[in-house]
């Protein structure tokens, strides 16, 4: 798998909307030399950078996904579900669509990549603690589930009630970043992405034990003398953490969270998180860094919004997948 | 109407069943019984300790259960399932040691699972799944097991046998097993002990004893159902 995962790097990093021949990206990472200087200077800094965002997106999205469906015991459960995808938008759409509309407030429409990557964190981590609040006067992971759905809307609300007081510039900027990108992040950016998913993992491998006991339901959990409460919330911050820092950074990208987990379950035929919880990280960084090469376009000078090309490609990818299999088991 | 003024003690290698009418409160003392939930009132001791002074590992060690509610995953196999019984004894990452697997493969040849350890829970009858549950209990390797409704959802045959392996299970290793059921007929003819929930004082002792206090007669209505002390069955009142 991690071979499958190098290749699809290579393929990835090599295709784009400027041809550039394998050899030459060979050269240019492993100290060859290149024909042109400007090969080296796409490679290194566009390339690159988008194909490890592409990784780290994919994989921490998977591993969000596989995370929640395991704790709400429930194969439909994603980033989108808790509401925190929803919470990273609503901190989005209030930055770009909000300054124009509380001009005084906001004196500067000072729209730049790292203020709307904090406004999106600072919304899904509003909602996510908004959650987490109620979480813990709620018992039932059903609720739970039902109430960050409902925070969903609420949210999405706000963001049409903005979206429809806003001019069509703003809006449009709004859009765009709510198709999802991996291409837009500077080394700088995708160092902190890196390191937010990287304490998101390490979490979820300490939690590995509890997400097996959790296959059995919470008061059997509790009887092998597990600690619900500290543990799940242990698994709702490395949520948190995976799904809030990608969409602030990437956008919100659908498909991947949700889908990943059955289809590594699908692959590897086990419910054991000692298997799962590494494996769905892998595979969500292949099935990314695949979506990211197909939506270049390759050999086109077009680029496709992701977030299509994650929901054309995945979707009836799950479905063929369920419908051969009969049954949605988690 | 709630049972309140229970009182009994549970031995070592006994089994010993709660019996009552609906929403007496059997689960629910079942449960507090394995601290799932907290209790209401009075005390509860194991081996000379309060129930609250045992931290949620030790205790993991001292109590299993087997619950009503399905098991949230059907996808695991019988051998995860049962192997997830060895959890308060595995490290962070929940590595099986031999000891642990030694554990596990004992507890499925006693429940004669082992050639279909293999097998998803989705692919299993109701009595096949319910022995599964048994052996994940057995395999956590505790001195108390406690059942609610074992029995439920199985035919007459399963259900004999079910019982039948608890109470060798409690005969020959010693553990003290305590299971809620409505089947007050055959808990007579296989339990050690009984502890029938009648909202009244709520007699606990062997089959026999309570037979001879008639402790049964006033379980049910008299003109629906009664119970006949000879053959120690239930009859219907026509």
């Amino acid at each position: 798998m991690l071979l499958a995962l190098v290749l699809c790097l290579g393929i990835n990093i090599s295709s784009g909307s400027v041809s550039i021949p394998f050899e030459d990206t060979f050269n240019a990472f492993f100290g060859g030399t290149v024909q042109k200087d400007s090969w080296q200077y796409i490679l290194w800094n566009y390339r690159l950078p988008k194909a490890l965002t592409a990784v780290v997106v994919g994989g921490g999205l998977a591993l969000s996904g596989l995370l929640m469906q395991t704790l709400f015991r429930n194969p439909l459960a994603g980033p989108f579900v808790l509401g925190i995808s929803s919470g990273a938008s609503l901190g989005a759409a209030l930055l770009i669509m909000g300054s124009s509309l509380f001009s005084g407030i906001f004196a500067f429409g000072l729209v730049n990549d790292v203020s709307l990557a904090i406004a999106a964190s600072a919304g899904s981590f509003f909602v996510l603690l908004s959650v987490m609040v109620v979480a813990s006067k709620v018992k039932d992971t059903m609720a739970l589930l039902i109430i960050g759905l409902m925070f969903g809307s609420i949210t999405a609300a706000f963001v049409s009630v903005l979206a429809y007081f806003t001019d069509a510039e703003k809006l449009q900027q709004y859009i765009y970043w709510s198709y999802g990108s991996v291409g837009n992040l500077s080394w700088r950016q995708l160092g902190l992405l890196s390191g937010i998913v990287l304490i998101g993992i390490v979490l979820s491998v300490l939690s590995i034990k509890v997400l097996n006991a959790f296959l059995l339901g919470e008061n059997y959990a509790k009887s092998l003398g597990v600690n619900l409460k500290k543990s799940r919330y242990a698994i709702i911050i490395a949520t948190g953490l995976l799904a809030g820092g990608i969409t602030a950074l990437a956008g919100p990208i659908a498909f991947i969270g949700m889908a990943v987990p059955h289809l590594t379950r699908q692959i590897f035929n086990t419910t054991n998180h000692t298997v799962l919880v590494p494996a769905v990280v892998i595979y969500g960084a292949i099935l990314m860094l695949l979506c990211d090469t197909f939506a270049q376009l390759p050999t086109s000078a077009y680029v496709l919004p992701i977030n299509a090309v994650t929901s054309i490609i995945g979707g009836p990818v799950v479905i063929w997948l369920l419908v051969r299999k009969r049954k949605m088991v988690f | 109407m709630v049972a309140e003024d229970i009182d009994f003690t549970l031995e070592q290698g006994e089994l010993a069943a709660i019996v009552g009418i609906n929403g007496i409160g059997k689960s629910t003392l079942l449960r507090t019984l394995g601290k799932i939930q907290p209790k209401l009132a009075g005390g509860i001791e194991y081996s000379d300790r309060h129930l609250e002074s045992f931290r949620s590992l030790e205790l993991a060690s001292e109590i299993s259960m087997v619950l009503t509610e399905p098991v949230a995953s059907k996808n695991l196999t019988i051998w995860e399932l049962v192997a997830l019984g060895r959890q308060p004894y595995t490290n962070w990452i929940g590595a099986l040691s031999e000891k642990d697997r030694k554990s596990i493969t004992a507890s499925l040849q006693r429940l004669e699972l082992e050639e279909m350890k293999h097998k998803k829970c989705y692919e299993l009858s109701d009595g096949q799944l319910q022995r599964v549950l048994i052996a994940r209990a057995l395999a956590q390797d505790t001195s108390v097991i406690l059942l609610d409704e074992p029995t439920t959802h199985l035919d007459l045959y399963h259900k004999v046998q079910i019982l039948k392996v608890l109470k060798s299970i409690a005969h020959q290793t010693k553990k003290a097993i305590l299971f809620t059921s409505h089947e007050i007929e055959m808990a007579i003819q296989l339990c050690d002990k009984m502890l029938v929930l009648d909202g009244g004082d709520n007699p606990f002792g062997q089959p026999c004893e309570l037979i001879e206090q008639r402790a049964f007669e006033k379980l049910f209505p008299s003109d629906t159902v009664s119970f006949n002390p000879m053959t120690g069955s239930f009859r219907i009142e026509k």
